[in-house]
């Protein structure tokens, strides 16, 4: 791509003989706030190692800013790492660690002092210049973190699992608070998670990544309503993922009854993969339903009751606002919008192919 | 009943104490008899002290011992301290071959070592004397500073090498900056053990000395025979008060922040 | 810059000075005068003279063994159960003299013990019985005994303060009683600190001529003994290589089984 700020072509990795990454091909945009989702393993931590110039691809290239920063070391790279963990350096004051790499690169004290105060300020933690890092909180750590990386003024930060240490109230206040950095810094944020809900609330892009193949990029509504696999289905959100046929255009064959659904071009009676939202999974009069099943369990979440209905073999997940007792007999609805169609893999390894953009 | 208890365990370690102290008191009550034999006690005096640093030969053996217990530290923590950076980019089946060689100085007997640093300083036709003392010093000492600099290393959050190197600095910078002053207390301690370990040895600065060159050591070893210069109870009375002032000082200075 | 190329100086000097040596202990050990492939050095350990040094050293440091371990244990618990801030202090009071150089520790029992010496003064004050046990084994075990001491107390306590309290009171909450506790939770939980320390007190007590030299006035010969004359005095280091080596094998016995039970090295550490 001609706008990109970076490309990353054909990037081919593995260690030991164990593949990590196969020909991954990902362009990210000027000022874009770009999400790395993945379980542990899926290689998003190495592609985001090769761009902060940990690690050499075996293959490909890194383009940034147009030129090939391929086998450029990371001293030498216009972009910083926030990293796991926070990598702080506990034998220095605050101020020392945010102007370590202004000192590297010879500024002048004054510019160095604006630059710590300025920091400080954007992250919350004026006044804090002298303490030492291990009198810091782990959330304000995390900031200082960021302080440092951002005062070198980068074009792109690589954020990996920034999150990850802190509890859960911490981590949403510090989403926003990633959010509202990136809008006032302008710059490019390419952030690494396993945690849905943290990639659905922060990012412009979400990249999902599963053993070394990306398996859908899109906005966080696009990967959340239509997912493009069993995998991303299941990885975003709860999900219902059933084995199903397309009988014809609009109709699908779940567990021996027919839904009315919205998608054309699966030709006839193809087996697919159906993903049906749990909130999206109504339960009406068991005469009005189109399969009809006995509430199993029953839990409050607060914001909702998460029950399990037996229907037709299948353990449904529902999410609704309204109750139902265990052992009451529902029917099943479902509004034709909500059915999500996929083709199904035809092994483990298509599976994984997905999408290049 | 509970009482008793405690008052038992009170006696307990008094008498432990009083068993590992009786030696040291003894000495140091002999460096202030004015007798010049240790069974009979002649009245208060310093003229050991004095004459002391009068003695040529003694204060010979104490330079001799102070220069090879601070130069083989000194060496001895250079190199180990290189061998553990090198080690952690080794895999782990090497590093814990080079690891159990590195333990064999330590785990055998003193006396073993001692031999077989002479056989090979005679085979290798190397003169005997302050340099073969030096060398083997050095070797016994790296495993000691090895086994603390380690633990260190091992500590490390790789990450902040990498943080440096991010942020603007070379391979060395971000080593000298970063990686070193985080692992600088285990290097001290590793100095610190083995230019005592140096200080303390006998065996094989026995096995690996010349002749006309001796250690406080070697010095006391040959006196055994002739008897004790009065002379050695006052210097080990020095040694002593010095080290436990240093243990104090060290244990008891607060630990202040670097830079408040 | 290669962090791998940083290896070859110490490489390099672990070859030169710990490996070649101990070969040449094994090279000299397995041959004659003249060079030749022999097993006499090893078996002039047969000789009576040579079975009776090894059985003296072998005695006398197990026996050495034992008492330090018996003294060192209840001291290394107590001290284990000393509040934070006594703790480093105490400890450093029995690690100290560990500082004083150790044969002038040694002569210092010498002078202690000696016919005329510091304790027979006093017994003789008070018009009590002399003690007589200079020059004896009984000397060299207390000699043993006192040098060795704290390389039992320290890596037993070690092992002791890191025992979670908690685990103590949950034994203790299950109905088990002092005695119980200690048996099956403390003594199994610090196994691995008795284990070096006897591995820390029985090589160097087994090896020792010094000790016996001073203490036992050159009237008892261990094998230490034997060996130091063969390199110092008499000459035949082909002689005290053999001897050396079956030494080394009680080392080499000792060190499998610290191996073997003490996989973390941890407690090793001083």
């Amino acid at each position: 791509m001609k706008d990109a700020l970076v490309n990353l072509e054909h990037i081919t990795k593995s260690y030991d003989g164990q593949m990590i990454l196969d020909d991954l091909n990902l362009y990210i945009k000027e000022n874009e706030f770009l999400t790395l989702l993945g379980p542990s393993g899926c290689g998003k931590t190495t592609t985001l190692r090769i761009l902060g110039g940990f690690e050499k691809p075996d293959k490909g290239q890194v383009i940034f800013e147009g030129k090939d920063i391929t086998t450029l070391p990371p001293n030498k790279r216009n972009l910083n790492t926030v990293f796991q963990k926070y990598a702080l350096f506990t034998h220095m004051d605050i101020a020392e660690n945010i102007a370590f790499g202004l000192k590297i690169k010879n500024k002048s004290k004054a510019y160095i002092d604006d630059k710590i105060k300025y920091a400080l300020k954007l992250v919350n933690l004026d006044g804090y210049e002298h303490r030492m890092v291990d009198s810091l909180s782990g959330g304000q750590q995390q900031r200082i973190a960021i302080a440092r990386a951002i005062v070198n003024e980068p074009k792109l930060l690589l954020l990996d699992e920034p999150l990850g240490a802190l509890d859960l109230k911490l981590r949403q206040d510090m989403q926003y608070e990633l959010i509202r950095l990136k809008n006032e810094l302008g710059i490019t944020f390419i952030y690494v998670t396993h945690d849905q809900e943290e990639a659905l609330t922060m990012s412009d892009t979400i990249v999902v990544m599963n053993q070394g193949y990306i398996q859908q990029i899109g906005t966080p509504e696009r990967i959340y309503n239509e997912p493009e696999n069993a995998f991303v289905a299941d990885f975003i959100g709860d999900s219902n993922i059933i084995d199903a046929t397309m009988v014809q255009d609009r109709v699908v064959e779940i567990l021996g009854a027919r839904f009315a659904c919205v998608d054309e071009g699966f030709g006839e009676n193809t087996p697919v993969d159906v993903v049906i939202r749990p909130e999206d999974v109504e339960l009406v009069a068991p005469e009005e339903g189109i399969i009809q099943g006995v509430v199993s369990h029953l839990i409050f979440k607060g914001v909702h009751y998460e029950m399990e209905v037996m229907a037709n073999g299948f353990e449904w997940l529902v999410q609704s606002t309204r109750m139902q007792p265990v052992g009451t007999k529902v029917g099943i609805k479902v509004d034709p919008f909500n059915i999500q169609i996929m083709n199904k893999p035809a092994s483990e390894d298509e599976e994984a192919v997905g999408v290049n953009e | 009943m509970n009482k008793v208890y405690s008052g038992l365990q009170k006696i307990y370690i008094a008498l432990i104490f009083i068993f590992l102290y009786a030696p040291i008191a003894t000495l140091i009550v002999l460096s202030f008899n004015a007798s010049k034999t240790r069974a009979k006690w002649g009245g208060f005096s310093l003229k050991w002290y004095i004459a002391l640093f009068q003695n040529e030969e003694i204060m010979q053996a104490l330079w001799n011992t102070l220069a090879i217990a601070f130069l083989s530290a000194l060496i001895a923590t250079v190199i180990g301290t290189i061998a553990c950076i090198s080690m952690q980019s080794m895999k782990k089946r090497t590093r814990s071959f080079i690891m159990g060689v590195t333990n064999i100085p330590m785990l055998n007997a003193d006396i073993v070592t001692g031999i077989s640093f002479m056989l090979l300083f005679i085979s290798l036709g190397v003169r005997f004397g302050f340099g073969t003392i030096l060398l083997s010093h050095i070797t016994f000492n790296i495993p000691y500073v090895i086994l603390s600099v380690m633990p260190r290393m091992k500590q490390l959050n790789p990450s902040t090498y990498e943080a440096a190197l991010d942020l603007g600095a070379s391979n060395l910078q971000a080593f000298f900056k970063v990686v070193f002053p985080d692992i600088l207390p285990g290097i001290f301690s590793g100095f610190l053990m083995a230019f005592t370990m140096s200080l303390d040895d006998f065996i094989i600065t026995h096995f690996t000395k010349g002749p006309g060159i001796d250690t406080l050591s070697t010095e006391l070893y040959t006196e055994v025979k002739k008897g004790i210069k009065p002379e050695m109870y006052a210097l080990s009375t020095i040694i002593f008060v010095t080290v436990l002032i240093l243990l104090l000082l060290v244990n008891y200075t607060p630990k202040s922040r670097r830079k408040s | 810059m290669n962090r791998k190329l940083l290896s070859i100086p110490y490489l390099f000097w672990s070859a030169l000075f710990i490996v070649i040596p101990l070969c040449m202990v094994f090279y000299y050990g397995l041959t004659d005068k003249s060079g030749a492939f022999t097993m006499d050095n090893i078996m002039a350990i047969a000789t009576p003279e040579h079975s009776k040094a090894l059985w003296e050293a072998v005695k006398l440091s197990i026996i050495s063994t034992i008492i330090c371990l018996i003294l060192a244990y209840p001291l290394a618990m107590l001290l284990s159960n000393m509040n934070a801030r006594q703790d480093t202090f105490i400890v450093l009071i029995f690690v100290l003299p560990m500082w004083m150089n150790f044969l002038l520790r040694t002569i210092a029992w010498q002078s202690l013990l000696e016919k005329t010496g510091v304790i027979n003064g006093i017994l003789g004050f008070f018009n009590l019985p002399r003690l007589d046990i200079i020059n004896t084994p009984g000397a060299i075990v207390l000699g043993m005994v006192y040098n060795f001491l704290p390389f039992m107390i320290l890596p037993i306590y070690n092992v002791l303060v890191k025992i979670d309290r908690n685990v103590i009171n949950a034994a203790r909450d299950l109905g088990a009683n002092s005695l119980q506790t200690f048996t099956k939770i403390m003594l199994p939980l610090s196994l691995p600190g008795i284990i070096s320390g006897i591995t820390m007190v029985f090589v160097p007590a087994l090896t020792t001529f010094v000790i016996s030299r001073i203490l036992g006035g050159g009237k008892i010969l261990l094998i230490g003994n034997i060996i130091e004359e063969e390199f110092t005095k008499t000459g035949n280091w082909n002689l005290g290589s053999g001897l050396s080596i079956v030494l080394m094998l009680f080392i080499i016995l000792n060190m499998v089984i610290t191996a073997v039970t003490d996989k973390d090295g941890e407690v090793n550490a001083l």
